[in-house]
């Protein structure tokens, strides 16, 4: 088969998984298993691509960075992932798929026997397919049914009621009936309709359970791992890698340009700047000497520098945010789904409607035989059959179209709360705006100038040579000839063309703008400044107008000093608030939340984590924290801001047709229903209506399909 | 009537047979990477001769 070699009779092999979320198409399937394989120490790669990973059996031998530059190698960034063990979600969808092929299969089989049974079997044949059917529905009752009972049961427990309630009552009360009809030669059995109720129901079940996973699979293709350990000195002088967890206080981390923090700790050598973007939000980076405290999640943007752990693991400052955002999630009241909402008046009405109809014949004369018939059929048509898959059937669509646009939505209920928010929070630095550098006078460079610039820049890992060289790549401008370049740490980048120095690093006199500027020297020429800034998002101004045609009031948030948040403020004409430290945020949230709005809080960094946790939805974009994706109900993809009214927009369609498809699912009970209770509905019609109304259901739900347009 | 009596465990035991078809993929991770089963198909053989 595919890139596949032979396996080695090897005592121990380990087994790694890794994210590779740059992945599309079959050649990259091919080439990270061929080129993989290939590898020594590597016994076998295998590709998930749903999932975006790749899971490669290797050697003891080999250690995380070493199989990350593997990967490397065959042309993809990928990241550890750690958390291999059997997630429970993964395996509810697995059993609710099991139980909905057994709830099909019996269903198919009964629905042969039950049609020879309506054109018109009677006497032996018609018990003998009763009894066959009694043999098939039994089993797959207590096997398929398991998911409803288990749920009705630990709601009345704590005495509440939910759909799963009428359901199983339903299911159980009706399979019992159509066993005494079938002991006693009756005419009608309702086995089928059983069996095709619960076989609908799991499909909605399901629906919901793989939407959930397909976007955590997403999110957790997306996830970053900051700083999964750290290069550590030891007292010989040797240098290891050693594990995050495995960090100790007294330790000495040797931390490289372009590197994130693992741990807490003081500098004690060399001398650089940090981005403390994902902590505070500021968007400048601060400079940092010996003796200065250096913070877990931190990015060393200049210069090495030897970093004694001062606290690690759960005594960091990234830990304390995340107990922060714990309890936030905590205190946010739990949501109640539209559909157990609905449950709630559906469930007692069915209930009074069907006892109520048992005694009314009952009273009538009419026996109490004939009397729990007509009852079962009115609870088999009243069984929220349609209203158990118009909620997730709806949901799964929008999800998928909203997948197809870039955006992530984490479960079906973080839509319906999107649909409800009134008041829009945003964070600035990378939310907003891009969260990174970009040069903003590049255009005034000549040709010479921008060709030296990317050569140089290309050379160099630090943020600002980056930023360069993304803009010169995508404007075209080719690359010139530089011999002997070399990157000075702290200081910039050096080199000749044709036999003239020329040198790309920090401005010899202080260029205030913003704080960002670096300076190309080519020989005694005069120097050219590069400026940089962080631009705003695309579509962040139509985003906010959108926002407000909807009537979401938005406003600003943000860690960032008055001075750098005052021009995106004023650009989208937003009230701010600003220096704000994770609590703030939290504070803010919980004031709005009193005031009576449903805040949607959008952000991306860590500091907003407990925020994103708090709000009564949340957005983030992929470009965020593992901490704020994981506490975001939605995740977006590329820079545009747009997602964000897309995404509401579509939450709102969607709850429009949930309700339209309620309202249809009364309106066929309100017809099948006095039937019912007149004892008109026999076997057949119920299979019928039961089919009809959720085929109409799935039917409207598919019309969301062009939402995220 | 004597069909019936073929007929019937015949067309359980088919339908038996696929749920346990169909139990068996599940098992074995078929439909872990739908995506990617569609995509294997166009990746060519070069290891064979």
């Amino acid at each position: 088969m595919n890139a596949e070699s032979i396996l080695r009779p090897s005592a121990a092999l380990m087994q790694s998984d890794f994210s590779v979320p740059a992945m599309r198409c079959a050649g990259c399937i091919s080439k990270l298993e061929r080129g993989l394989s290939q590898q020594p120490g590597i016994v076998n790669a295998r590709v998930n691509f749903t999932a975006k990973r790749v899971s490669i059996s290797h050697l003891p031998e080999l250690t995380m960075p070493e199989l990350v530059a593997a990967i490397a190698e065959t042309g993809f960034e990928a990241q550890a992932i750690t958390d291999q063990q059997g997630d429970p979600a993964a395996a509810e969808a697995h059993q609710l798929l099991k139980a909905m092929a057994v709830a099909g299969f019996a269903m198919m089989n009964i629905m042969l026997l039950s049609v020879s049974v309506w054109s018109g079997a009677t006497g032996v044949t018609r018990d003998l397919f009763h009894w066959l059917s009694a043999m098939i529905a039994l089993p797959t009752v207590i096997y398929a049914g398991q998911p409803f009972f288990r749920s009705a049961w630990n709601a009345l427990r704590k005495r509440r009621t939910n759909m799963d309630v009428p359901i199983s009552i339903g299911v159980s009360i009706t399979t019992m009936l159509s066993l005494y009809e079938t002991f006693n030669h009756g005419q009608h059995a309702y086995f089928d309709g059983v069996v095709m109720l619960l076989f609908f129901l799991l499909t909605g079940r399901w629906l919901d359970a793989v939407m959930r996973d397909r976007a955590r699979d997403g999110v957790s293709a997306l996830l970053k791992q900051t700083a999964a350990g750290a290069m550590v000195l030891r007292a010989d002088g040797k240098t290891e890698w050693v594990d995050a967890s495995a960090l100790v206080p007294g330790m000495q981390m040797i931390i490289a340009a372009g590197e994130r923090l693992a741990a807490d700790g003081i500098v004690v050598k060399g001398q650089s700047s940090f981005d403390l973007s994902l902590l505070t939000g500021e968007s400048a980076a601060q400079s940092v000497n010996m003796g200065d405290v250096v913070h877990a999640g931190t990015l060393n943007v200049d210069a090495p520098v030897t970093v004694r752990v001062t606290a690690s693991g759960p005594d960091t400052a990234i830990a304390d945010i995340a107990r922060l955002m714990e309890q936030a999630g905590q205190s946010k009241s739990v949501y109640v789904r539209i559909a157990d909402r609905a449950a709630r008046f559906y469930a007692p009405a069915v209930h009074t409607l069907a006892l109520a109809s048992f005694g009314g014949w009952m009273i009538a004369g009419a026996g109490w035989h004939e009397s729990l018939l007509i009852a079962v059929a009115v609870l088999i048509i009243t069984c929220p059959c349609a209203l158990g898959l118009a909620v997730p059937a709806a949901q799964i669509v929008v999800a998928g179209a909203l997948m197809r646009a870039g955006i992530l939505v984490k479960d079906g209920s973080a839509l319906e709360r999107l649909a409800e928010v009134d008041l829009a929070m945003f964070d600035k630095t990378g939310t907003l705006t891009r969260g990174r550098p970009e040069p903003v006078n590049l255009d005034q460079a000549d040709a010479t100038q921008k060709s030296v610039l990317l050569a140089l820049a290309r050379a160099s890992r630090h943020p600002l040579s980056e930023a360069i060289r993304r803009t010169l790549e995508a404007e075209g401008v080719i690359a010139a000839d530089i011999d002997a370049v070399r990157e000075v740490a702290g200081s910039g980048i050096y080199g000749s063309f044709n036999c003239i120095n020329v040198s790309l690093g920090r401005p010899e006199v202080e260029i205030s703008h913003e704080g960002m500027a670096s300076q190309l020297q080519i020989g005694d020429l005069p120097p050219f400044a590069v400026h940089f800034a962080d631009m705003m998002r695309p579509h962040a101004e139509e985003t906010v107008a959108g926002l407000k045609e909807m009537g979401i009031t938005s406003a600003i948030l943000s860690g960032d000093r008055a001075v750098s948040v005052a021009p995106v403020a004023r650009t989208l004409g937003l009230t701010a608030q600003t220096s704000m430290l994770p609590q703030d945020k939290l504070d803010a949230i919980a004031r709005q939340k009193t005031a009576g709005y449903k805040v949607l809080m959008v952000g991306d960094g860590l500091n907003d984590g407990p925020a994103l946790a708090a709000g009564y939805a949340s957005m983030a974009p992929a470009s965020a924290s593992d901490a704020g994706q994981q506490a975001a109900d939605i995740v977006f993809m590329g820079d545009s801001l747009a997602p964000v009214a897309i995404a509401i927009r579509a939450a709102r369609r969607t709850q429009r047709i949930v309700r339209q498809n309620f309202v249809m699912a009364i309106g066929y009970n309100a017809i099948a229903v006095p039937l019912a209770i007149g004892g008109y509905v026999t076997p057949l019609i119920a299979a019928a209506a039961m089919s009809g109304s959720s085929l109409i259901v799935v039917a409207n739900a598919l019309r969301l399909r062009s939402a995220a347009r | 009537m004597t069909g019936l009596a073929l007929l019937i465990p015949v067309a359980l035991g088919l339908g038996l047979l696929g749920l346990a078809g169909f139990f068996w993929s599940v098992k074995s991770g078929q439909f872990d990477d739908a995506d990617g089963a569609a995509l294997r198909i166009l990746i060519d053989d070069e290891d064979q001769p």
